[in-house]
């Protein structure tokens, strides 16, 4: 074994190696070790070898051994994929220096090829609110390069796979970077969007954005819109076994980007701007697209919510006009 | 600072055509005897959805008229639009759309190069302006993530603090001269800007992401090289 991998298979995570139970109430690790095969992850740059943030403690703030990401390589349904998952509990799963370096080493690394065999897929667990404002301009770099290492894992043929199910959602660069990737998979109580209430009400008051509403959260940025636009190509339930299965279906399709492809993307994203041009709500989205009843939405459990938003997207649509 | 026009006419030394149009700034412009598309913004504009898919258009057309040709992008933003209607909508996925024609920009031949010329901040910057090869500001921008009395308001760490502590790194103030201590921005273009223009346009398309190794030389990311070289070279587990 090499001297900067370590076997991370202890006894916590074995407990979490059955694969049902909320996704959102688990760490980082035990997101992993569930959601992969029993005892194939091994961790690249574990906290052993302490790869801490340089900056916090100048803040006076304390620092977590992996900075709040873990990384490494494992297998899911016997296929190789590298995997990268957002320590909810440390800073909101922000961004900082160190943090974001591991991501964009592990794409970089999925781009060039492990061991010269592409792997069948990255899952990136992203649980975040964006940059860490302790060390912002490192935050902010590190996500430009985190988007340009996918690029380049895509252009090499290996699909990168998001996964939004955590409690801090998925907001700022990391929401744009997701609908990057090949493809989203979202469970209900995932949120995707680049800026967050708190932020849109900070910036223009209460009137615009209630952030303390949380049905208007959800219903602006939750799975369920993001599922009925098109944006997110899955939605699970919050089951740990759900977002197995899916991304498991995922894996060895990349989409290549192509020209052609983005400008299929394009006339749907002109379509959809206009189509909802008026839209102040996302119920009003939901009706125009012939949902009966939209009220009911945020109720419905999801396979009776997945009926209905297929007939939405007019099956398959939106999928295929996704770059 | 400097206005669009007056850019432009230093950086092709009066000969272009960019307009404004419709919020947005687009058309070519001639450089030693070579053409360079030129899509961008102004007036500090806040990047929404529409704005994004606008920019997005004359990428594309770009693309589909004008095969290889060079592409530089204006960079003047507040940011990402902070509205509802623009998350409703999926300014995410609109922004993300931008980010994707500039990349397949890239893999097509253009050469890809921005300058902020006014303001670049968070969002908007990250989707305009950071996703080309080489990023530079003239000397007078601004960049940022968020100003110091906001960050201190977020973190709940006393302003003094963060003011002490931007006297010593570059890593969380404003600042065009922290974003090039990173590797964020290449370098700062000074007059006379048409030169500095022509010397950018000599680089290779193409080349790989250097920005983490520059803010290792640099002194501005002592970590980041460090973390993504060890993370693409570490052996296969046995």
């Amino acid at each position: 074994m090499s001297a900067c991998i370590l076997e991370s298979g202890n006894a916590r995570d074995d407990a979490f190696h059955v694969h049902a139970g909320s996704y959102l109430e688990r760490t980082a690790r035990q997101r992993i070790a569930a959601l992969l095969d029993e005892r194939s992850f091994t961790e690249i740059l574990p906290p052993s070898e302490r790869h801490v943030s340089p900056h916090l403690p100048m803040l006076g703030q304390p620092v977590a051994l992996d900075d709040g990401v873990v990384i490494g390589e494992g297998r899911l349904g016997g296929a190789p994929v590298l995997i990268a998952a957002q320590e909810p509990a440390f800073m909101g799963g922000s961004v900082g220096e160190v943090h974001g370096a591991k991501i964009v080493g592990l794409l970089q690394r999925a781009a060039e090829g492990v061991a010269n065999a592409c792997p069948a897929g990255v899952l990136l667990l992203l649980d975040t609110g964006g940059v860490r404002l302790h060390e912002a301009n490192a935050g902010l770099t590190a996500i430009s390069e985190i988007q340009r290492a996918v690029f380049d894992a895509r252009a090499a043929g290996v699909p990168v796979i998001v996964l939004i199910g955590g409690g801090n959602g998925c907001y700022g660069g990391l929401g744009i970077v997701s609908k990057c990737c090949d493809y989203v998979i979202v469970s209900e109580e995932g949120r995707l969007a680049v800026s967050g209430p708190e932020v849109i009400e900070a910036a223009h008051g209460v009137e615009e954005f209630d952030a303390r509403d949380r049905a208007l959260v959800w219903r602006t940025m939750g799975g369920k819109h993001r599922y009925i636009l098109g944006d997110a190509d899955d939605i699970v339930p919050d089951d740990i076994a759900a977002f197995r299965s899916a991304a498991q279906r995922r894996l060895g399709h990349p989409r290549p980007l192509s020209l052609e492809a983005v400008e299929r993307e394009h006339a749907m994203l002109q379509q959809r701007l206009q189509r909802f041009a008026d839209c102040r709500d996302a119920t009003q989205i939901w009706s125009a697209l012939g949902i009966a009843e939209p009220q009911r939405v945020p109720l419905m459990d999801i396979d009776a919510f997945t009926e209905i938003a297929d007939a939405a997207r007019e099956k398959g649509r939106g999928e295929n006009n996704h770059a | 600072m400097l206005d669009w026009k007056t850019l432009c006419d230093r950086l092709f030394l009066g000969d272009h055509d960019v307009m404004l149009e419709d919020g947005v700034l687009h058309g070519s412009g001639n450089i030693g005897g070579r053409a360079v598309a030129v899509v961008g913004t102004t007036e500090h504009a806040a990047i929404g959805a529409q704005l994004a898919m606008k920019l997005a258009a004359r990428v594309l057309a770009v693309v589909r008229e004008h095969p290889g040709r060079p592409i530089l992008a204006l960079v003047d933003t507040q940011g990402q639009q902070l509205s509802r209607f623009d998350e409703l909508i999926g300014n995410n996925a609109c922004l993300a759309h931008l980010a994707k024609c500039f990349a397949v920009a890239r893999q097509r031949g253009h050469r890809l190069i921005s300058v902020v010329y006014s303001e670049a901040v968070s969002g908007g910057f990250l989707a305009l302006g950071m996703l080309a090869d080489e990023t530079y500001a003239v000397e007078d921008a601004q960049i940022r993530v968020m100003a110091l009395p906001a960050m201190s308001r977020v973190t709940k760490l006393p302003l003094e603090q963060l003011e002490e502590l931007c006297r010593t790194t570059s890593i969380l103030g404003p600042g065009v001269a922290n974003f090039v201590a990173l590797g964020c921005v290449e370098d700062i273009w000074q007059e006379p800007l048409d030169a500095c223009l022509a010397a950018a346009l000599e680089k290779p398309a193409g080349g790989a992401d250097r920005r983490a190794e520059l803010g290792a030389q640099r002194g501005g990311r002592i970590a980041a090289y460090d973390v993504t070289e060890r993370v693409r070279n570490c052996a296969q587990p046995a």
